[in-house]
């Protein structure tokens, strides 16, 4: 909590709409406090839904718009939401926002929510949501919390659609769909020289195994984000 | 700030405050929307059952990269009324013409069914394009997660398929979902449901021996790698819905 309340007394001074401070809140996020690899948040979601690429890139526009909207709406209450039941009153906004989400996306883009169904319940249990909410927008301002937001859901993306690229790649041989490597059954391409596809890639262990290597990579470049123990 | 915002009472009248809020909130938009997204998934259903016997958006615009998609929301109800030309309602022996027999709801039909004497309404769609016809059967049945579902639609021989289309309510993304690809779609086209006098279905099998499905006599398609249980409920689907219009399905051969 002590980052908390260093940022309540930022709060106070008038500061430009970009300023260095706010521009962290952005950038932060997607390096040395990723909400995946370093806070260790959403790792559900990250193993469920990466097996293609494009599931990884709409969870990450979803997630984004609803972490962005949430922690606007839940840095507006924060001087009037009892603490007592805080987190309900957290949940029933995420909820809400989903669920309306959904209608307007069903009421007048039916072919993506018909894509997006699967992901609608998984983002409102996701933690980062309820976790940018408890640890930041409850204690900032609207415009800060919506860069947070906005940062942590990017940072959130940007591992989504790493893991996703690498199991679409190797797991089906596609990008998004197209036959980057050739045809398997056709043996075009890659296929024809005896190349094969990884359907172990498919399955969920093989995204935790990707994300672990995503993380040992990190934090070999960068030491100071090891914890003693 | 004045408020005391950690006393009980306030605690409370917030509490009851963020319900009456949110529920109204959400009431009001559900029934805003829910004129608009029944509409959606009427014309969905039109859709469907059109790819299921092959009219789909190269039907209208007579290009070939355009077969995977379905004819366009806007032009479905005139297409769907030029080539549906007949929709039907099995009861038993009854079999009555009506015209509004695509919405008639599986899921409910099939809960109503588990009483034994009710007698299930069975919607059977009879299309018509370039001189044939088509015989198209709604499936409901279960995958990995949630429902899945489809239409098949069978040639005049009531024994080959012309072709099908499925979709899924939650299916893993990549892996079940799958089920809705045309890769997987297209391999039901020309399959035998009978082998012999025997009916089979068309089997959703691993280890099939013939991955580029050229045998079309097996009854039998590839399976999507890591997709065994909603592989199994296609299967499973395919052949219990079908079954149950296998006795107008006869009435119809002699």
């Amino acid at each position: 909590m002590a980052e908390v309340a260093e940022q309540e007394k930022v709060v106070k001074a008038k500061e430009p709409l970009f300023s260095k401070k706010n521009r962290k809140l952005v950038t932060d996020p997607l390096t040395d406090n990723n909400p995946i690899t370093i806070q260790v948040l959403g790792i559900c979601s990250a193993l469920a839904i990466t097996a293609q690429l494009k599931a990884s890139i709409v969870m990450a526009i979803a997630v984004m718009f609803v972490l962005g909207a949430g922690n606007v709406v839940i840095s507006l209450m924060r001087n009037i939401i009892p603490p007592k039941i805080r987190i309900i009153v957290q949940l029933v906004v995420v909820a809400t926002l989903v669920i309306i989400v959904d209608l307007v996306l069903k009421a007048f883009a039916y072919e993506l929510s018909k894509q997006l169904s699967v992901f609608v319940g998984l983002i409102i249990t996701n933690c980062i949501i309820m976790g940018r909410f408890e640890a930041f927008a409850l204690a900032n301002t609207p415009w800060k919390s919506f860069l947070d937001g906005i940062g942590n859901a990017a940072g959130y993306g940007i591992i989504l659609i790493i893991v996703g690229f690498v199991r679409e790649l190797l797991g089906a041989g596609t990008l998004l769909g197209y036959k980057v490597l050739g045809d398997p059954i056709e043996k075009t391409g890659l296929f024809a020289i005896g190349y094969e596809n990884n359907g172990f890639m498919l399955y969920s262990p093989m995204a935790l195994i990707v994300l672990g290597i995503i993380i040992w990579i990190q934090r070999s470049r960068n030491k100071a984000l090891i914890e003693d123990h | 700030m004045a408020k005391n915002t950690d006393s009980n009472l306030y605690t409370v009248l917030f509490a009851i405050g963020m319900v009456v809020v949110v529920g109204s909130l959400l009431a009001f938009s559900a029934s805003y929307f829910n004129p608009t997204i029944s509409l959606n998934r009427k014309l969905e259903k039109q859709q469907n059952i059109l790819y299921a016997m092959g009219v789909n958006e190269s039907t209208l615009t007579s290009n070939s990269e355009d077969v995977n998609n379905f004819v366009p929301t806007d032009k479905v109800i005139d297409e769907f009324n030029k080539y549906i030309t007949k929709q039907l309602v099995i009861e038993g022996d009854k079999v009555t013409e009506d015209n509004q027999a695509f919405l008639i709801d599986l899921k409910k039909e099939a809960d109503k069914a588990k009483n034994p004497s009710y007698v299930r309404k069975l919607p059977l769609f009879i299309g018509e394009k370039d001189g044939q016809k088509f015989y198209i059967v709604p499936m409901r049945g279960v995958g990995l997660w949630d429902a899945i579902w489809g239409y098949m639609a069978l040639n005049e021989d009531l024994e080959t398929v012309k072709g099908v289309f499925f979709d899924h309510k939650s299916e893993t993304p990549g892996l079940g979902a799958n089920i809705k690809e045309p890769f997987f779609m297209d391999d039901f086209t020309g399959e035998h449901i009978f082998a012999g006098d025997q009916f089979k279905g068309v089997v959703v099998a691993k280890g099939n021996a013939d991955p580029k499905n050229e045998n079309k006599t097996d009854s039998e398609v590839d399976a999507i790698a890591g997709a065994t249980i909603t592989g199994n409920g296609v299967t499973v689907m395919i052949k219990k819905d079908l079954s149950m219009y296998l006795p107008y399905f006869k009435t119809l051969k002699k």
